[in-house]
């Protein structure tokens, strides 16, 4: 199997839906002559041209907007927001338009686009560069949400997400795009709201979103080095749909479940899932539910304070720990 | 005659239609665009007096006095040519053919509403009549109608859009914004200013340091044109030259329409910010009026006939009213329908959190939460809304936009 770094994966999905496809063109700030800030998009100005790959001005409300105009009309942008920190300034088009123009408009179009941005902390860029929004566009009904955390995840998904004709928020990783991995020949689209079990284990559910599933997996060796607990690590690839089944299923197996995620915790990915499993499976629980959250502050600049303020696998350890603490 | 410089200054003297250097059009087009003028008119006066019975909720933007802007621009569109607005727009949706009875019934909440009951005043929507939608954000359809033109240019079509807004939202980030991905991009779009004065009850030299409007956009590379809102000819004549340029030699083009709006902003507006006289003053521009006066002036129609195509409008929108009533209000298990596309990506039922939700809900195994689902569901629904007599009050102490 080919191993190509996640940011190849990426680039192999676009390459492959727009010869698949005319309709689907890419747009945003520096992705083509710049070959792209995180260069996702390295080539495909010269193999598609200007038609179809776009450079624009910086104009995150407006790029979004005229995607989804674009997109009522019969193509299928894919727009790319340099990070997620900028998608704040194009927050009305994707909430008050993205997500509500098929409902409000009585199903009478559809808005087929995907948006494209990476997050995460690490980088020592500070309170403006360092958000995960995830949770932000899992709140929004009408989004679907990808976070995908491997090579092979990034090409299904994405190659998912542009046949799909709802609009996606797509959420990549600063930290993962050079990590490699395998990505079958011929790869097929991964369906959205289909989890996957990282590591099986009969002690623990640690449930892991983007880059955090890497993290999480980390935090679940050392549990089986350390402390001779087994868990089960689940990255559920989507946030919505989300495959909760997958979840509950573990959840009932091991009766603790730890959610890890790099954003904030109020509000966040793991007060959701917390509650959602909670409800479903609450005769099934022997300890409250753990959440693991980035820390509740901007994010610092200064490098140990912003490593003190994003989840690393000891805070996964310990908190999985704490599901154990009555035994 | 150019486009450039008709009307400086509109709020003095009118000189009316009679004044315009624009001859008049055949019998027949008179006849039709007199015909949607006035049921633009006598629609916007119902919905008024139904608003005022609480048959009508939330917001209602009416335009009366922008008549001869909305029929005149939309005449120059051919039928493939897409056309956005703002939350002011229940006259561009009629004026691009959508049946009254329809628009009504959108405002009424009602299924058979031209978006389902689920947009409501400010979010009317034809597709089949390419009337992409009234927005409820204020610069908000400024990109979408960008996105449009570049969809009909990328796939070599030579259909054009035209985008209305108000003077308020030329001071939005998205204007600049969508200026300069116009022109710099090529694209067949007309943006066009519907300067009615005022953005709620901030008046024009109040809020927008350069009052020509049709001067905004030049810097980012879209030249602009002024016409006299009032006077449906120059406002046809403008728009049309704008269209083909935009759409023949791919340069955007903006045209500010001069006009005023009789009305308040809103049904909640107390007009506190403008004078009995100045209002007058513009009452004397009356653009269905002075249109009406020179075609009946001119032996194009007939007293009688100019008289005849103002009832049936009166008629047309008491038929509108009658089935706005007596349609059904969309079924409670349409709640969560047309969120997402159900497809390869989204099979029902996908969760959710929201328990009220029937479809979405699962875990019946632990709760059997079907019934209990259902049971909120209607719960929820039943949820006493404002009584009308509350509304009234909010309404008149002038809450909200
Ligand atoms: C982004 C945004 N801010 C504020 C409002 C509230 N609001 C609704 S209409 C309006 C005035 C807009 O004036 P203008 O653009 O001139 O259009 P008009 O209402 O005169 O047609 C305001 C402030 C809004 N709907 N959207």
């Amino acid at each position: 199997m080919p191993q190509m770094r996640y940011r190849e994966a990426l680039r192999l999905a676009l390459r492959e839906e727009m010869q698949a496809d005319e309709n689907v063109f890419l747009m945003g700030e520096d992705i083509g002559v710049f070959q792209g800030a995180f260069k996702v998009t390295q080539g495909l100005l010269q193999e598609f041209g200007e038609k179809r790959v776009r450079d624009t001005p910086i104009s995150e409300n407006t790029i979004v907007g005229m995607g989804v105009g674009a997109a009522m009309t019969g193509l299928r942008p894919v727009v790319e927001i340099m990070t997620v920190n900028f998608s704040l300034l194009a927050l009305d088009q994707i909430v008050n338009c993205a997500a509500s123009i098929r409902y409000m408009f009585g199903a009478q179009v559809s808005v087929p686009m995907v948006i494209r941005m990476p997050q995460g902390a690490g980088h020592q860029l500070g309170p403006t560069h360092s958000h995960s929004f995830e949770a932000l566009y899992l709140h929004v009904p009408g989004l679907l949400v990808a976070v995908p955390s491997t090579a092979a995840d990034a090409h299904g998904l994405l190659k998912a997400a542009i046949r799909d004709d709802n609009p996606v928020i797509f959420i990549e990783h600063e930290t993962l795009y050079g990590r490699r991995g395998e990505v079958p020949e011929n790869a097929e689209p991964i369906n959205f709201g289909e989890a996957v079990v990282r590591r099986e284990g009969s002690d623990v559910t640690i449930i892991g979103i983007s880059r955090m599933a890497e993290t999480a997996l980390k935090g679940a060796e050392q549990l089986a080095a350390e402390h001779a607990i087994e868990s089960e690590v689940i990255d559920p690839r989507t946030l919505r749909p989300l495959d909760l089944d997958t979840i509950l299923e573990s959840v009932r197996k091991t009766n603790r479940a730890v959610i890890v995620e790099e954003g904030w915790p109020h509000g966040g990915v793991g007060a959701n899932m917390a509650a959602l499993i909670q409800e479903q499976a609450f005769d099934w629980l022997d300890a409250p539910v753990a959440r693991v959250a980035g820390g509740d502050v901007p994010m610092p600049y200064s490098k140990p304070l912003e490593q003190a303020a994003f989840p690393h696998e000891e805070h996964v350890v310990s908190a999985a720990l704490s599901t154990f603490r009555d035994l | 005659m150019t486009i450039e410089n008709v009307t400086p200054d509109l709020a003095s003297e009118g000189t009316g239609v009679a004044g315009s250097p624009h001859p008049l059009p055949s019998r027949d087009t008179c006849e039709k665009v007199l015909e949607k003028m006035l049921l633009v008119r006598r629609f916007e006066e119902r919905a008024g007096e139904m608003y005022a019975k609480a048959k009508i909720g939330g917001f209602l933007h009416l335009c009366i006095g922008e008549e001869a802007t909305i029929v005149g621009a939309t005449q120059a569109l051919r039928d493939t040519d897409y056309l956005m607005s703002t939350y002011r727009e229940h006259g561009q949706a009629l004026a691009r053919g959508t049946p009254s009875a329809e628009v009504m019934a959108e405002l009424f909440g009602k299924a058979t509403g031209c978006s389902g009951g689920r947009g409501g005043s400010m979010h009317l929507f034809d597709m089949k009549r390419r009337f992409l939608g009234g927005y409820g954000i204020v610069g908000g359809n400024l990109p979408l109608a960008a996105g449009v033109a570049l969809a009909s240019d990328y796939t070599g079509t030579d259909d054009a859009t035209l985008c209305m807004f108000g003077d308020g939202a030329t001071n939005q980030g998205t204007f600049g914004e969508t200026m300069n991905f116009a022109a710099l991009w090529s694209l067949p779009v007309v943006f066009m200013v519907i300067n009615n004065q005022f953005g709620m009850g901030t008046a024009l030299e109040r809020h927008s340091a350069v009052t020509d409007l049709s001067q905004k956009s030049a810097g980012f590379g879209v030249p602009g044109a002024r016409c006299d809102g009032m006077d449906l000819l120059d406002v046809h004549a403008c728009v049309s030259t704008a269209l083909e340029k935009a759409r023949g030699d791919r340069v955007p083009q903006l045209v500010e329409a001069v006009t005023y709006r009789y009305r308040g902003h809103s049904m909640a507006d107390p007009e506190e910010y403008r004078t009995k006289e100045e209002v007058e003053k513009w009452l004397g521009r009356d653009p269905i009026a002075a249109f009406s006066k020179r075609v009946v002036e001119e032996g194009v129609l007939g007293e009688e006939e100019v008289k005849r195509l103002d009832e049936d409008a009166m008629r047309a929108v008491d038929e509108a009213v009658k089935f706005a009533d007596e349609s059904p209000f969309p079924d409670l298990s349409s709640l969560y329908d047309d969120i997402y596309v159900i497809g390869d990506q989204v099979r029902r039922p996908y969760w959710s959190t929201d328990l009220r939700s029937p479809d979405t809900h699962r875990g019946e195994e632990e709760r059997q939460a079907g019934e209990v689902a259902h049971e909120l569901a209607e719960l929820g629904s039943l949820h006493e809304p404002e009584t009308d007599e509350q509304q009234r009050e909010a309404r008149a102490r002038g809450e909200g936009g």
